[in-house]
């Protein structure tokens, strides 16, 4: 098309406004630096130690934080489409039983698939993959092709998942896994898988049409309908990406636990959910960064990590961290408010 | 200026004075960013009457009725109720002081009675504070008795037919014991019969003294029911006269008689072969047997009144909303549109008409709204965009269609309503269309956007595309068209090539 033709020096009316935008992640940022200082700060008051300077304490922590950090990268891409992912914590428990059943050693005489025994870590890795995929799978084609609300299919995947995982063993842990796949929960590599996975969704998400077919979804699905998006197609793929990197989560807890139990993960969606939206990611969709969200995930890991060392009570962390999340969302609708009056 | 409180307790005590004019506006201004909407408007409704307004889209007639019931306050201007100068603050004070509105998309709650939608917030309780449920059944009764409506008052309105539920409506605002109606097309969804009944119920009104606001745009109805006629244009006042004074002619003469006086900067290109061919197209209860054609170069104009079903038309040809039947062809080949995508393929394009709703991803900047259509099919490998390649395009297209703005990666909700919709022009010209669709390409943007939106649509028709345009303008329609299909309730009511179309004879083909 010859729209070259038409290329004029344009009027440039408005002044450039040099509102250079600093990435909505650096306050994020700025909240952890300052949990995590205050947290110092009564360290030395109360406890008499650094609460940063602690190396086997920070270990930990990442190491906790790392498998709702896996989780809220998919939660996070489903946020950003505009729906919602509650079945990730049922997910992981299922996954979980599902790996560990493939994981186990020939020494052990009640192994859940006698057959099955010593094999190799692929196996148990993929399957575990595989089931999160499928329940996640489910989630999408539910949502997309009987169009009932993203909150409804994932409650009952929910509630499917659990009883799956429960019923799978009749409520029996599976235990005496192989130490090749204990090996994957030991150590740096929860971590190093965390940040993976998130490294790879960042690109995604920034760089790939998916990434922007997801966005444009969330920011207006009737538009991005109009605009030639295959809007079920590409729900179905967010939500079975959320459901495989449950099912990755449900690997690396059981590989780190070393047994496969029908009771893991229980609530960690809600820790995901909070995550992704302490991270700035917007449940109206749309809006959502990865590096956002692993901010957010570790701000979590600094809250329990320290209430543990102050050895405030259980009680208390659950308080704060539930008025911490209702004070992110605030912040957001306050934020977007600002924005439209501008 | 009376308050509203004030003139509430004077309602209240009886003591209601008598004036000829149940309301009288003067002067009335209202303006929108960017819009003048009403200007130095007059209106006055006597008592026992029914006032008709009439005019095109967008004649300002929506607008003078919100003011009238209190959803919009106007800029300036004098409102008096009932002699007495009056504020209205919201839509409750002005059903407080009997003006109701009787809305086209009916404000009933589906799955309460009859009766208690009729009488929320004013319940008649028992000695327990409790809603007396007998007393609520016996009000409704006498009601409707008055009003000869036969209706259940227990049962669910979700339950009840449109033509039903409206006459709920009716019931309701003549509970507050409201002098004012407004009725905003009220016959736009009943049949015959029910609109006999309709009529009915407005004479009874009228017998006792009421005045109704009375919007249409059928000229029968007018002329059966209306006492007096008000045309407005361009959010101007044109006249006001007895129905039995006028005719059919007049009235449309008042509500087109314009001179073009924007300059359209339409240019004698050579048309081509047909690109697409429509036959038989239908969309049941939407719009039927519809069959046109467009050839390359050519401006198709759609012109019909809002809800005549032009834009479901659009929409089926992009494959929004399939039709059911009928058959669509793009050079000579029938074409199976189940989705957007499959139209796009073939080289199809579709602006809409909702900027807002289906148009730009206001969260996303401008960069990401332009490239967005044309992701489907270019600037990616791999599944990767190439970023400096879109983004090239992209400024080019910036700087062709002059979108004023510094920064591509501003989020496109800080733009203008013109700046925003050339960013959505430009969305779709990323894909090198061959057939576009625009569906009121320049509504609610102003004069200078506009006008280079319509040298770009020109100019697009030089190159050989087809465009189908749809718009309730009518300068813009006889500006830009080389031909122009009218509508009118769902069907074709005729073609009107360039040197034969008017004003006048759209008009007659679109409100028959």
């Amino acid at each position: 098309m010859a729209m070259e033709q038409m290329t004029q020096p344009v009027q440039r009316l408005e002044k450039p406004r040099h509102r250079r935008k600093m990435p909505s992640e650096a306050n994020i940022f700025l909240v952890l630096i300052g949990i995590a200082l205050v947290f110092e700060l009564l360290g030395w008051l109360l406890v008499g130690q650094s609460f940063l300077f602690n190396r086997q304490r920070l270990v930990v922590m990442i190491l906790q934080v790392s498998v709702i950090g896996i989780i809220s990268v998919g939660v996070t891409q489903v946020i950003i489409t505009g729906g919602i992912d509650l079945s990730s914590g049922s997910v992981v428990g299922l996954t979980a039983m599902v790996a560990a059943s493939l994981a186990q050693t020939s020494d052990y005489a009640r192994a859940v698939y006698p057959m099955l025994t010593d094999m190799p870590v692929l196996v148990p890795v993929l399957a575990g993959l595989a089931a999160g995929a499928v329940a996640g799978l489910i989630n999408g084609s539910l949502i997309a092709y009987t169009g009932i609300p993203p909150f409804i299919a994932t409650l009952g995947m929910m509630v499917a998942a659990r009883g799956m995982a429960k019923w799978y063993t009749r409520g029996q842990p599976v235990s005496m896994l192989s130490d090749n796949y204990a090996a994957i929960g030991s150590g740096i590599w929860p971590v190093v898988i965390f940040l993976l996975v998130a490294l790879i969704f960042h690109i995604a998400l920034r760089y790939t049409r998916y990434g922007k077919f997801t966005y444009a979804i969330g920011a207006n699905m009737q538009a991005a309908r109009v605009s030639g998006i295959d809007v079920g197609r590409h729900l179905i793929k967010v939500y079975a990406i959320a459901g495989l990197l449950s099912g990755l989560a449900g690997v690396v807890l059981s590989a780190r636990a070393i047994s496969g139990q029908a009771g893991m993960g229980v609530a960690y969606e809600l820790d995901a959910i909070a995550a992704a939206v302490i991270g700035g990611t917007s449940l109206s969709g749309g809006v959502g960064r990865i590096t956002g969200t692993v901010i957010g995930t570790i701000i979590l890991g600094v809250m329990t990590s320290g209430f543990t060392f102050l050895r405030i009570d259980a009680y208390y962390q659950e308080i704060v961290k539930g008025v911490i999340i209702v004070a992110a969302v605030v912040a957001d609708q306050y934020r977007q408010r600002k924005r439209r009056k501008a | 200026m009376i308050s509203p409180v004030t003139m509430r307790a004077v309602r209240d005590s009886g003591a209601v004075p008598n004036s000829e004019f149940l309301l009288e506006v003067e002067g009335v201004r209202k303006t929108f960013p960017g819009v003048i909407a009403l200007d130095d408007v007059s209106f006055r409704l006597r008592r026992g009457s029914v006032h008709a307004l009439m005019g095109e889209n967008g004649a300002g007639k929506s607008t003078l009725m919100k003011i009238i019931a209190g959803i919009y306050t106007p800029d300036s201007g004098s409102f008096k109720l009932r002699g007495n100068e009056i504020e209205l603050n919201s839509p409750l004070d002005a059903l407080e002081n009997g003006i109701a509105m009787i809305h086209q998309e009916l404000n009933l709650m589906p799955y309460m009675t009859v009766a208690e939608n009729i009488w929320i917030r004013r319940e008649p309780k028992n000695a327990f504070g409790f809603v007396d449920h007998r007393a609520l059944r016996e009000k409704t009764e006498e009601l409707f008795s008055r009003l000869n409506i036969r209706i259940d008052p227990e049962i669910n309105v979700g339950e009840l037919s449109v033509a039903n539920r409206q006459m709920v409506e009716i019931a309701k605002a003549v509970s507050y014991e409201s002098d004012v109606l407004i009725m905003d097309e009220p016959t736009s969804a009943l049949t015959e019969r029910e609109v006999e009944h309709l009529f009915e119920i407005i004479r009874a009104l009228k017998a006792e003294g009421k005045g109704i606001v009375y919007i249409t745009h059928k000229m029968n109805e007018l002329f059966e029911i209306a006492d007096e006629v008000s045309v407005f244009r361009d959010g101007h006042y044109i006249g006001t006269h007895k129905a039995d004074e006028v005719t059919r002619d007049d009235i449309i003469r008042m509500m087109v008689g314009r001179e073009i006086t924007q300059m359209f900067p339409k240019e004698e290109v050579p048309i081509g072969d047909v690109v697409l061919s429509v036959k038989n197209l239908t969309l049941k209860g939407v719009f039927h047997d519809i069959s046109f054609d467009v050839r390359a170069g050519e401006i198709l104009g759609l012109a019909g009144l809002v809800g005549s079903g032009r834009s479901n038309v659009a929409e089926a040809l992009f494959g929004v909303t399939p039709a059911t039947s009928g058959e669509i062809s793009i050079n000579g080949r029938a074409i199976d549109v189940k989705t957007p995508a499959i139209a796009m393929r073939h080289g199809m394009a579709f602006l809409t008409e909702d900027r807002k709703d289906t148009g730009c991803f206001l969260v996303l900047d401008i960069l990401e709204n332009m490239q967005m259509a044309v992701l489907r099919d270019r600037y990616v490998k791999r599944g990767f965009v190439s970023e400096a390649e879109v983004a090239r395009e992209c400024e080019r297209m910036r700087e062709a269609l002059r979108i004023k703005t510094p920064d591509l990666n501003e989020r496109i909700e800080n733009l203008s309503g013109g700046n925003q919709q050339k960013v959505l022009i430009g969305r779709w010209l990323l894909t090198r269309p061959r057939i576009l669709i625009l569906d009121e390409p320049t509504r609610g943007i102003d004069v200078g956007a506009k006008a280079e939106i319509h040298r770009l649509i020109t100019k697009l028709a030089s190159e050989g595309v087809a465009v189908i345009m749809i718009s309730s303008e009518m300068p813009e329609v006889l500006g830009m068209s080389d031909r122009i299909m009218v509508m009118h309730e769902g069907r074709v009511t005729g073609f009107l090539d360039r040197a034969e179309a008017s004003q006048v004879k759209i008009m007659e083909l679109a409100a028959q």
